[in-house]
């Protein structure tokens, strides 16, 4: 028996990284969920979007860094991401001028909204494989651990090591900071209240005067803001690689309507929910049983519950599950 | 838009491609250009399958990719022979796995009907679901430890059941109808987005599936030499009734040479015409299923179905409020739909002659048959059509003409631009972007499509 290597092994292998993962697909989800709550649809451009705020944020810090610019022991990408927001914003804000709007005067159906978001998914991914093209592209520097595997041994002399990277510290900071201002906005300010009674009963705030596009506005200011950094901290954390974006969408969809679509707090919740489902079915427990069995019992098998390449299937399995128990997610959102 | 115009307006389009495939053999050659055609024509059996479901029901299927991996599945698994040897090692311990599974759901069922609704029932059921999947597992992990392990380099898989490959059509319509019966009655009950992402999910799921069930379908390492429906080019090479035939069709180039220039000359325009051959087989096989695949979904809309079908678009209310089972309809015209889409599917692999699980994208085999339903005219059969004919033709083309473009535009910048050489590198996702900008273009400006669905009504109306 070995508790206490087994432990650390769990943080390892399965808590640090749940965590970082958890907090990025909070981040995305929070988008896909504003967007949601104010416009009516599920936005399949949001992967590339993050993907796009990731491509700025990397090309801006390639020039930071080629101007000798840095933030050490922190990646110069932190300083990087105020222009790369920008640019996301603006590039979204536009998208909705040219594309969104017309179907909102219309007042389309919400598959009719998704048509055009697939369209606009194939122009961002056409963008980012021209601008920067499909292959990985990596952009961290800096320290790159908070605490090396190598160094926790040393210090506990336990022999499983637990490593922290920059990327995941960092990533957990920000998504806690960034919750807390988009609460604080959500709930004290005048716009944020506008937003939530709009995405509420949106007749009755038209009726109490609020503006509809001012509303709109700011909630693609926000889901831009949240994806270019979402998107940044996940290629900080794993790499960069335009086309694992699209692939997100699906986790990020069934994080937003597991937690209760509309909801910021559900998003945040279903994030986490996902990314430890995730992590934790498609993790071996081979090596925690060993050291938690006596001799002579350890498991022979790799004891996987699914092959990591179920990973998709895992968030839907978890979509599926909560939508049968509670249909409006986990925190009453909409159905509407 | 009345009749005649709608009927005019799709023979110019169907002109214009005519044009334009006629323009690719000309310019590149006559073997791309029927490579090109031979997808068209899959592209609109896809397309076609996606209409049914979108422009005859509005269901909001973004699935397509799977089902076209189960078309290719069936494709292998009907054509490829059996491998005895695996069959032998996990036969039948595969076969007792998938017993167990079954037992477990029947077992899943009775508590679920035994025991009355409360913590009771679900302690009882997820007990009975762990206590499942640690049997299955059981049982399976050896079994496909096993097959895997037989000869791994060209077989590690049980093989298929060695039929003839145009067998594997139907089959791969029924695979597809049979899945989607089951996600349907699922899924249906979901609002349209709601059932975007769930197919979206499912049809990750299946490739999933298909990229990792190596017993099944030897995953990424890919089943190669599928079998053909039509002659191989070496076999024709070799036989004579070809060699004449294209020494008759030749005669008056062949007769200006010389005995032995001749013989080579005739060698050379014998291997070209066999690959041209075997592509027109193909497509002939392709245009007869495009051609009843068609005709019959013309008939069904004109029909009192097909009425019924648009009336529970338009309105489902009403249409329930008249009588109609619109869940039943749903579900009818999603199975239908995605059978389409699994023979297409099953004729692609077939054309390829080998299952890639690897290749399929969703931007290929989802969002691209989107942008042709909805470029050609949903809920217009031949609009589905032309638009899988002409977005297939962008895809492919859209490369070759992007290079060509930068490389005349940037040629003034000098042979080692770092910027010419950059967009020369990246001309070829051009074709993505063009993709996106047409969809949106015509949402905007010409939501219809090119062939905009044909609304008969009576005289006075």
């Amino acid at each position: 028996m070995d508790i206490l290597n087994a432990l650390v092994l769990l943080f390892n292998y399965i808590i640090v990284p749940s965590v970082a993962y958890g907090s990025q697909l909070a981040l995305g989800a929070l988008g896909v969920t504003l967007v949601y709550g104010t416009l009516r649809f599920a936005n399949f451009a949001h992967g590339e979007l993050m993907a796009f705020g990731a491509m700025i944020t990397i090309l801006c810090t390639w020039w930071l860094q080629s101007l000798g610019v840095s933030i050490a022991p922190l990646p110069t990408a932190l300083l990087a991401l105020g222009p790369a927001i920008a640019v996301t914003v603006a590039i979204v804000l536009i998208t909705d001028r040219t594309i969104y709007r017309f179907y909102r005067e219309k007042r389309s159906a919400p598959a009719i909204y998704i048509i055009a978001s697939i369209g606009v998914m194939f122009v961002m991914n056409g963008l980012i494989r021209f601008i920067i093209g499909p292959s990985d592209r990596a952009f961290g520097d800096g320290q790159r651990y908070i605490i090396k595997a190598q160094d926790f041994r040393d210090m506990t002399g336990l022999s499983e090591g637990l490593g922290i990277k920059t990327s995941q510290g960092i990533t957990v900071l920000v998504t806690l900071f960034l919750v807390a201002a988009l609460f604080w906005f959500l709930q004290k300010t005048r716009t944020g209240k506008s937003m939530r009674a709009y995405a509420d009963n949106r007749d009755l705030a038209l009726l109490s005067g609020i503006n509809p596009e001012r509303v709109v506005m700011y909630s693609w200011i926000i889901t831009a803001a949240l994806a270019t950094i979402a998107g940044a901290l996940y290629g900080l954390d794993k790499s960069f690689k335009p086309f694992t974006y699209f692939q997100l969408l699906l986790p990020l969809f069934a994080a937003a309507i597991v937690g209760g679509i509309g909801k910021p707090v559900g998003a945040i919740v279903g994030g986490f929910v996902i990314a430890f489902s995730e992590v934790t079915i498609t993790y071996p427990y081979k090596k925690f049983l060993t050291y938690l069995m006596p001799e002579g019992m350890q498991p022979s098998g790799l004891l996987q519950l699914l092959s990591t390449d179920y990973k998709f299937a895992v968030s839907f399995i978890i979509l599926v599950i909560v939508l049968m128990v509670t249909p409006t997610g986990i925190m009453k959102g909409k159905t509407v | 838009m009345n009749l005649s115009a709608n009927a005019r307006r799709a023979t110019l389009a169907f002109m214009l491609i005519a044009i334009m495939l006629v323009a690719v053999g000309v310019i590149q050659s006559w073997a791309v250009m029927l490579t090109i055609f031979n997808l068209c024509l899959i592209s609109s059996i896809m397309a076609l399958g996606v209409n049914i479901q979108w422009g005859y029901a509005g269901l909001f299927n973004v699935g397509t990719m799977g089902f076209a991996a189960l078309g290719g599945v069936a494709a292998m698994l009907v054509s490829q022979e059996p491998v005895i040897a695996a069959w032998h090692a996990g036969g039948w311990k595969l076969l007792l796995s998938f017993v167990s599974l079954v037992l477990v759901i029947f077992l899943v069922a009775i508590l679920y009907g035994k025991i009355k609704k409360g913590p009771l029932r679900q302690l009882a059921i997820t007990g009975a679901l762990v206590l499942g999947y640690f049997l299955f597992r059981a049982f399976f992990d050896p079994a496909s430890d096993a097959i895997e392990a037989i000869d791994p380099a060209v077989a590690g898989y049980l093989g298929g059941m060695g039929l003839p490959i145009l067998l594997s059509w139907i089959a791969g319509g029924v695979l597809a109808a049979g899945a989607a019966w089951i996600i349907g009655r699922i899924a249906l009950g979901l609002r349209s987005d709601y059932l975007a992402i769930a197919t979206l999910g499912i049809s990750e799921i299946i490739i999933a599936f298909i990229k990792n069930e190596d017993w099944l379908t030897r995953g990424v390492k890919n089943v190669t030499g599928l079998k053909r429906p039509v002659p191989y080019e070496i076999d024709l090479q070799k036989a004579d009734w070809f060699i004449n035939l294209v020494e008759s069709l030749n005669h008056g180039t062949l007769s200006q040479f010389g005995a032995d220039d001749r013989s080579a000359m005739l060698r050379q325009m014998v291997i070209e015409a066999s690959s041209i051959f075997v592509k027109l087989c193909y497509a002939g096989l392709f245009i007869a299923v495009l051609a009843a695949i068609l005709t019959l979904s013309v008939k069904a809309l004109d029909s009192p179905w097909g009425r019924m079908m648009r009336a529970i678009r338009d309105n489902e209310v009403a249409a329930d409020a008249m009588g109609k089972n619109v869940t039943r309809r749903h579900l009818q015209v999603f199975v239908l739909g995605s059978a389409v889409v699994g023979l297409a599917g099953a004729m692609l692999t077939t054309l390829d002659g080998q299952l890639t699980p690897g290749t399929y994208q969703p931007l290929r085999f989802t969002f691209l048959i989107w942008v042709m339903v909805i470029v050609g005219g949903s809920g217009n059969n031949l609009g589905a059509v032309l638009g899988g004919f002409l977005i297939w033709l962008v895809w492919i083309e859209a490369e070759p003409v992007g290079v060509w473009l930068i490389d005349n535009l940037t040629a003034g910048l000098g042979e080692t631009s770092p910027v010419r050489l950059h967009l020369m590198e990246t001309a070829q996702h051009m074709r993505v972007l063009v993709m996106g900008l047409v969809l949106l273009t015509v949402m905007r400006f010409h939501p219809e499509g090119i062939l905009p669905e044909v609304v008969k009504r009576e005289e006075g109306d």
